[in-house]
C-alpha cells in the first residue's frame, strides 16, 4: 500500500474547520494511551486534564487568567505567521515588555495615579515591539534568518531579567530574594470580581477584535496575507516586503510585551526570574490551532490554558508529572500540521508499485 | 502480444487520468528510425504526458508500450535511457550550482568514470558542433549552450531515440538552424526523433511525419510536406483561429513611455544588469522587444514597471513626466499598467480567489477598490464579473481560486484585469505564453485594439510570430542591451536572429538598415 | 594537568555536541530540507540516553539509544514534511516543542540520578605522551566519531556519486525527478542522518558532557548548531572551525568567571547566543558566500506527479 496525495483543485472550507477538531481528537486518544501507559484509567485522567478545569468558577476564573497571555500573543503570532514572517521569539519579547514596564514601579515606586498604570502598559508594548524589531531589522538590512536570530534573542532577554532581579532591581527589603519590590495600587492591573481575572483579559479581546477587523477588512491585511502568500505578487502590488516584515514583528512584539507586563502586574504582582511558563512558545501552537485567524486563536488559546490547568490538576490528582501537559501541547501541534494536508489535498491510498528511481 | 519489428517505437492506445482530467485519451503513435515523427497540439492537448510516459517519468493508466517490436514497461527514467531512450526537456532538467562535467554524471549509470568523462563531453561535443566546455558551472551558461548540454548528455549514451520537448522556444533562428542539421545528422545515422512543436513552419521543414493531438485525444496522423501551415495549425486547435486584425500605419502620437539611460546593475549573482536602454513608445503603436529568453526580460520589466526603482528619476517617463525613482503603485496612478510574465505567484496569487486579485493591482488606482485603507469587497467583485466577461474566462464558480483556472483562461484573467482601466500605457510581458491558440487570439486583439485606441503598448515577447502579428515596430533585448526599435515591416528573421545574438552590442551600426 | 591543556581538552568536549548536530544538518539541508527540530532531537537523543545507560549502566547502550531517538524524531519530521507535504518551518518547530515536552516527561523518573560517563579510549603509549596524549588521544568515542562522522559526510559530499546526488535533488528537484532520482527517498534518507547526529549529540551531553539529566539541558545547542550550518556555508571543514569557534567562546565564559573578572555572569552566559547573532549577521550580509552554496530548494515542499 502506499498513500498517494492528489491535490485539492481549490482548498477544502469544510476542512478548514474540521482539521483542528481531528487533530484534538487524535490528542485526546493518543493521550488517552498514555494516560493507560502510566497505569492510569485513561477516561477518569482525560476528565481530570479536559474537563475537570471548566466544571467549577475557581478553575474557569484560572482558564481566563492562563489565557489571556496566551491569545494576546498567539494573536500576534498568527498575524506574522500569515506573513510568512517567523517570529518564534515571543517569549523574549514578552520578557522585555515586561522589564519595559516594571520600570515604573521599581524606579518611581510610589507614584500613584491611574496614569502609571497606563505608561506601564505603553511601555510594556513598545519594550516588547522593539525588542521584536531587532530580528525584523537584522533580516531586512542583512538578511539573517529570524528564526534563529529571534529565538538567541530570548535567552538573552532571559539572562538580562535574570542579572536584574537579583542585582540592581532587587527589592532591598526583599530579604536578598531575586524579586523587585512587590507592585502596589495602580501599578496593580484592576480585578474583574473578586478573583483572580484582572484586565488584561479584556485587552486579549480586543486586540482580537482589532486584528479581526486588520485581516479581514484592510488594505493592511491584505498586504500582509499577500505578502505570506507570495511575495512576488506582494512586489507587483506594491507592496514593501521588509515593511511587512518589520510590522509583523512589532505587533506581534508588542502584543507580547503587553502580555509580559500584564503577567508581572497582573498574578505575579512583582518581578522574578521567571515571569512566565513558556506562553510565548505555547502562543505558537495557539497560533497554528487557531488557523492563523484571531478569532481562532481566540478559542485555541482557551484550549491550550485548559492543557495547563489540566497538567497542574493531574498532578495534584493522579500525581503523574505536569509534564504531560507540554507533550499534549507538542502532540496537538503535529496533528494539526499532518490534519491540514487534508485542507489541499486528497489522501488516497494505491497498490503499492515497484519503487521508481535509480537513486 | 506484440508490435510490428519495422518501428523503433509503438505507444498503443496509452491512457493517462490525473484525478478528474484525461491527460491522454487512448493516443497510439509508431516512430521508424531514422525518422523525425512531429507529436503537435496546442498547449494542455497532452504532448508532455505522453512523452513523459515514454521516458518512464509517468507511468500510464492504460496502454503498452512496445521497443523494437517488444512490449516494454519503462518504469523510470533510467529504464527509458538503458534502453536507449534520451530526453531533451523544454524546461531543462539541469543543476545550476553543478559544471557541466557533473550535469552529464548525473544522467549516465552509475558505473560511467567520471574522470575520463570530461574529455567524452568534449570530443563528442565538438564532433556534432556543440562546443562545450565541461568544467563550465551550468549557472554562467546561456540559455542555447544550456540546451547543448542535455543533448550532448543524451548523445553520449548513444540513443536510439531522442525526445525534443519545444526545442527551438529558447533558441535564435541561427540556433535552431544548427539544432536542424544536427537532427538530421542523428536521423541519417538511424536515430528515430520525436519532435514536440507548435512552430509549423519548421516541422514542414524537417519531419517526416506528424501526430497531432486535441484535448487529449488522437486527431490525426499526417504527413507535414503535404500540408500547409495553415491546416496543420486547423488541425490541432479544431476550429479556424479567427485572424487577427492589425490595419497598420495608423497615426502614432506623441511617446507615452519613453526610457533613457537606463542601467540597473543586478542584485543576484545569476542575474542580468541592464545596461543604458533607450526606448520611447508612442501612443497608438506596439512596440515588441524581442530576444532569448534570460537576457534581461524579466529585469527590464521589473525596471518599467518600477519593481524595482532606479537611481535616477530621468530615466523612465510615462506621459512626460520622470517617475524613475518612482514605485509600481505611483506608476499606476500616472495610469500605467502592467502583466508580467509569470501568471502565478507573480502577476496573480494562486491561493486567493479573482475578487482578491483584483485588489492586488486595483487598490491603488480610482475605482473605490479601496478606501481610506479598507477595502470594498463588493466593489473587487464587480470589476472581476466585469473582467470575466469582458475576455471570456471560463470559470466553474463565479469567484474560484486563482490556480484552478487553467493557463490560458488565467492569462485572459490578468491580462483583462489591466485593460479593463483603459490604461495609457501598457507594458506586457510574454502577453501569450503557454496559452491556448483562442485565449492568444483573444488577448493579441485586445492588445492591438489598446494600441489603436491612442494608448502605448510595450511587449515583451520571445514568440517572434506572435511580435510579427502584433508589433509596429521591433527591438531586440541582449544580455541587457537594447536594440534600436525598427519598423517591424523592415525587419526578417535573419535580422533579428543576429540582434538576439548581441550584433547590436557596442556598436549601433543599423543591422536592419541595410 | 596544566590549565592551558585543561581548556583545550574543555573546549573539545564543548564542541562536540555542535559539530555532531550540525554535520547532521548540514547533510539534511544539503538534499534541500530545513529540520529546524534540532534542539528537539537533540533533547530527546540526551534523556533517551541517559535512560538506557542508566537503566543498563552501560554508557554505549546510552549511545546507541540517543542514535536510535534521533532518528526517530527525525522520521516523525520526514513523514511530516515530505509524505504529508506539510510546512518545513511549522514542522520543525513543533518537533523541538514535543520534543522539549516528552524529554521532560521522560527524564522526571531520572532527574537527580547518578550518571554513567562515556569512558575514554585508553589507548596505550599514545594516550600517556605528555600534553599531546591527554589533547589527542584521551578522549571518548564520541569525540572521534564527530570528526570521522564529519571527514565521511565531506568525503561522500564532494568525493561520490551519492554525494552529487544529495546536492542534486537540494539544488533543484523537479530536475533530479526528470533524470528518475527519487527525490522523497533521498530526503529521507538524509533528514535520518541528521536525526541521528542530532540524537548523539544529545547523548554526548548527558554521557559525557555532563554526565546526568537536566531538564532542558540541550540549552539552545540545537538552534546554535541550526546557525553553525549557515555560518558554515554548507561545507563541512567550515562547520567544524565554526563549532571550535562556538565550544570555545561556551567555555570561554566559564574560565573569565573562574578568574574572578567582574563580569556579570549573565553577560558571559548570553555570549554564545551574542556571538551566534553576530555570526549570522556577518556571513548573511555577505551574498556572494551564502548564495553559491545554498541548496537552492531549500525549505520548499516536492510533490511528484503520478
Amino acid at each position: 500500500m502506499m498513500l498517494i496525495l492528489e491535490k485539492r483543485s481549490e482548498q477544502s472550507r469544510a476542512m478548514t474547520f474540521l482539521s483542528p477538531i481531528l487533530a484534538i481528537g487524535l490528542t485526546v486518544v493518543i493521550g488517552g494511551f498514555i494516560f493507560a501507559g502510566l497505569g492510569l484509567d485513561p477516561f477518569k485522567a482525560l476528565y481530570i486534564y479536559f474537563i475537570e478545569p471548566m466544571t467549577s468558577l475557581w478553575s474557569i476564573e484560572e482558564l481566563v487568567v492562563k489565557a489571556a497571555p496566551l491569545i494576546l500573543i498567539g494573536a500576534g503570532l498568527a498575524i506574522c505567521y500569515t506573513a510568512n514572517v517567523w517570529n518564534i521569539g515571543a517569549e523574549g519579547q514578552l520578557t522585555i515588555g515586561a522589564l519595559f514596564g516594571s520600570a515604573i514601579p521599581v524606579y518611581f515606586t510610589a507614584w500613584q495615579s491611574p496614569l502609571t498604570l497606563v505608561l506601564m502598559l505603553v511601555l510594556g508594548a513598545i519594550g516588547g515591539a522593539l525588542f521584536g524589531a531587532i530580528p525584523a531589522l537584522l533580516k531586512n538590512r542583512f538578511g539573517a534568518n529570524e528564526i534563529l536570530t529571534s529565538l538567541m534573542l530570548v535567552y538573552v532577554a532571559q539572562l538580562l531579567l535574570d542579572w536584574l532581579v537579583r542585582g540592581h532591581w532587587r527589592d532591598p527589603k526583599g530579604f536578598n530574594f531575586p524579586q523587585s519590590v512587590p507592585f502596589e495600587g495602580w501599578q496593580l492591573l484592576p480585578l474583574l470580581g473578586e478573583g483572580r481575572v484582572h484586565m488584561g483579559a479584556i485587552l486579549a479581546v480586543i486586540a482580537v477584535f482589532i486584528l479581526w477587523v486588520m485581516m479581514s477588512r484592510s488594505l493592511r491585511g491584505f498586504e500582509i496575507r499577500v505578502i505570506g502568500s507570495s511575495p512576488r505578487a506582494g512586489a507587483f502590488a506594491g507592496f514593501s516586503q521588509k515593511r511587512v516584515v518589520l510590522f509583523c514583528f512589532m505587533l506581534s512584539g508588542g502584543l507580547a510585551g503587553l502580555a509580559g507586563i500584564c503577567e508581572v502586574a497582573g498574578p505575579s504582582g512583582q518581578l522574578q526570574p521567571t515571569i512566565s511558563p513558556g506562553y510565548g512558545f505555547t502562543a505558537i501552537i495557539v497560533a497554528f490551532l487557531g488557523r492563523l485567524n484571531p478569532i481562532g486563536v481566540l478559542f485555541a488559546g482557551v484550549l491550550l490554558a485548559i492543557s495547563y490547568l489540566g497538567g497542574e490538576a493531574a498532578q495534584v490528582e493522579l500525581g503523574i508529572s505536569d509534564k504531560t501537559a507540554q507533550v499534549f501541547q507538542g502532540m496537538l501541534l503535529f496533528f494539526i500540521l499532518a490534519c491540514d494536508t487534508l485542507i489541499h489535498y486528497r489522501i488516497k491510498f494505491a497498490p503499492g508499485r515497484g519503487a521508481a528511481g535509480a537513486a | 502480444m506484440s508490435g510490428s519489428a519495422e518501428y523503433l517505437l509503438e505507444a498503443r492506445n496509452i491512457v493517462k487520468v490525473f484525478g478528474e482530467l484525461r491527460a491522454n485519451d487512448d493516443i497510439t503513435l509508431s516512430l521508424k528510425p531514422g525518422e523525425i515523427h512531429a507529436l503537435l497540439g496546442e498547449n494542455g492537448a497532452g504532448k508532455s504526458t505522453l512523452v513523459k510516459i515514454i521516458y518512464g517519468s509517468l507511468q500510464a493508466t492504460s496502454g503498452q508500450l512496445f521497443w523494437q517490436g517488444q512490449p516494454v514497461t519503462v518504469a523510470n527514467p533510467g529504464a527509458a535511457r538503458d534502453l536507449g531512450i534520451g530526453m531533451v526537456f523544454q524546461h531543462f532538467s539541469l543543476f545550476d550550482a553543478l559544471t557541466v562535467t557533473q550535469n552529464i554524471a548525473l544522467a549516465l549509470p552509475p558505473d560511467v568514470d567520471i574522470g575520463t568523462l570530461a574529455g567524452r563531453i568534449e570530443t563528442v561535443s565538438n564532433d556534432y558542433g556543440l562546443p562545450l566546455r565541461a568544467d563550465a558551472l551550468v549557472a554562467d551558461l546561456s540559455v542555447g549552450e544550456r540546451q547543448r548540454i542535455e543533448i550532448v548528455r543524451c548523445l553520449l549514451q548513444e540513443p536510439r531515440l531522442l525526445i525534443m520537448d519545444e526545442p527551438t522556444a529558447v533558441l535564435t533562428p541561427q540556433e535552431a538552424n544548427q539544432l536542424f542539421v544536427t537532427l538530421e545528422r542523428l536521423a541519417s545515422e538511424g536515430c528515430g526523433v520525436l519532435y514536440i512543436s507548435h512552430r509549423l513552419e519548421e516541422v514542414k521543414r524537417i519531419c517526416h511525419d506528424a501526430t497531432i493531438l486535441r484535448h487529449g485525444k488522437l486527431v490525426s496522423r499526417v504527413d507535414p510536406q503535404q500540408e500547409t501551415a495553415a491546416s496543420l495549425a486547423n488541425l490541432m486547435v479544431g476550429a479556424e483561429v479567427a485572424a487577427v486584425k492589425t490595419d497598420r500605419g495608423g497615426k502614432t502620437g506623441k511617446p507615452l513611455l519613453e526610457l533613457s539611460g537606463l542601467s540597473l546593475p543586478t542584485d543576484d549573482p545569476f542575474g542580468v544588469a541592464l545596461k543604458d536602454i533607450e526606448l520611447a513608445v508612442h501612443a497608438g503603436e506596439i512596440v515588441a522587444v524581442a530576444g532569448v529568453a534570460g537576457n534581461g526580460q524579466s529585469e527590464f520589466f521589473d525596471a518599467v514597471s518600477g519593481e524595482r526603482p532606479t537611481a535616477n528619476a530621468a530615466t523612465v517617463k510615462i506621459s512626460g513626466q520622470a517617475c524613475g525613482k518612482e514605485n509600481i503603485t505611483q506608476r499606476r496612478r500616472r495610469d500605467a499598467a502592467f502583466v508580467p510574465e509569470e501568471r502565478i505567484g507573480h502577476g496573480a496569487v494562486p491561493d486567493f480567489p479573482l475578487s482578491e486579485n483584483v485588489v492586488l493591482t486595483h487598490h491603488a488606482v480610482a475605482g473605490g477598490v479601496a478606501r481610506h485603507g479598507m477595502i470594498n469587497r463588493a466593489a473587487a467583485r464587480e470589476v472581476n464579473r466585469e473582467v470575466t466577461q469582458l475576455f471570456d474566462v471560463r470559470k466553474g464558480t463565479p469567484d474560484p481560486e486563482a490556480r484552478s483556472l487553467s493557463g490560458g483562461n488565467l492569462q485572459k484573467f490578468v491580462v483583462g484585469r489591466e485593460m479593463a482601466r483603459q490604461p495609457k500605457v501598457l507594458v506586457v510581458n510574454q502577453p501569450t505564453w503557454g496559452v491556448d491558440a483562442g485565449a492568444a487570439a483573444l488577448i493579441r486583439q485586445a492588445l492591438i485594439d489598446l494600441a489603436r485606441n491612442g494608448s502605448a503598448v510595450l511587449v515583451i515577447s520571445q514568440d517572434l510570430d506572435e511580435i510579427f502579428e502584433i508589433a509596429d515596430r521591433i527591438a531586440v533585448i541582449s544580455r541587457g542591451e537594447l536594440s534600436e526599435a525598427y519598423p517591424a515591416e523592415d525587419m526578417s528573421l535573419e535580422q533579428i536572429g543576429l540582434l538576439m545574438a548581441g550584433a547590436h552590442e557596442k556598436s549601433t551600426s543599423g543591422v536592419a538598415g541595410s | 594537568m596544566g590549565a592551558f591543556e585543561a581548556v583545550i581538552l574543555t573546549i573539545i568536549t564543548a564542541s562536540t555536541p555542535l559539530l555532531l548536530a550540525a554535520i547532521g544538518e548540514l547533510v539534511t539541508e544539503r538534499s534541500g530540507v530545513l529540520n529546524l527540530g534540532v534542539e528537539g532531537m537533540m533533547i530527546m537523543g540526551a534523556v533517551c540516553g541517559f535512560a538506557a545507560a542508566y537503566t543498563s549502566q552501560s554508557a554505549m547502550l546510552g549511545v546507541a539509544a540517543g542514535l536510535i531517538a534521533g532518528v526517530g524524531m527525525s522520521l516523525l519530521f520526514a513523514f511530516l514534511t515530505q509524505t504529508l507535504m506539510t510546512s518545513q518551518v511549522a514542522t520543525g518547530l513543533s518537533l523541538t516543542l514535543l520534543g522539549l515536552g516528552l524529554s521532560g516527561l521522560i527524564g522526571e523518573a531520572f532527574t537527580g540520578l547518578p550518571g554513567i560517563k562515556l569512558a575514554a579510549l585508553d589507548i596505550p603509549f599514545l594516550s600517556d605522551i605528555p600534553f599531546i596524549g591527554p589533547i589527542l588521544f584521551g578522549h571518548d568515542i564520541l569525540v572521534y566519531a564527530s570528526l570521522a562522522i564529519t571527514a565521511g559526510a565531506a568525503y561522500v559530499l564532494f568525493r561520490t556519486r551519492l554525494g552529487l546526488i544529495i546536492t542534486a535533488v537540494g539544488g533543484n528537484h523537479h530536475s533530479a525527478h526528470a533524470l528518475g532520482y527519487n527525490v522523497i527517498r533521498v530526503r529521507y534518507g538524509c533528514i535520518a542522518f541528521g536525526g541521528g547526529c542530532s540524537g548523539l549529540a544529545g547523548a554526548y551531553l548527558s554521557l559525557a558532557y555532563t554526565p546526568q539529566w537536566i531538564e532542558n539541558m540541550s540549552s539552545g545547542r540545537g538552534w546554535i548548531a541550526l546557525a553553525l550550518v549557515v555560518f558554515s556555508t554548507w561545507l563541512p571543514g567550515r562547520v567544524l572551525i565554526g563549532a571550535y569557534l562556538f565550544g570555545a567562546v561556551w567555555i570561554m565564559g566559564l574560565y573569565v568567571q573562574a578568574l574572578g573578572v567582574a563580569i556579570p555572569a549573565q553577560l558571559l552566559s548570553s555570549l554564545p547566543y551574542l556571538v551566534t547573532i553576530v555570526a549570522l549577521i556577518i556571513i548573511s550580509g555577505n551574498k556572494t558566500l551564502t548564495k553559491v552554496n545554498t541548496p537552492a530548494c531549500i525549505g520548499q515542499p516536492f510533490a511528484p506527479e503520478r
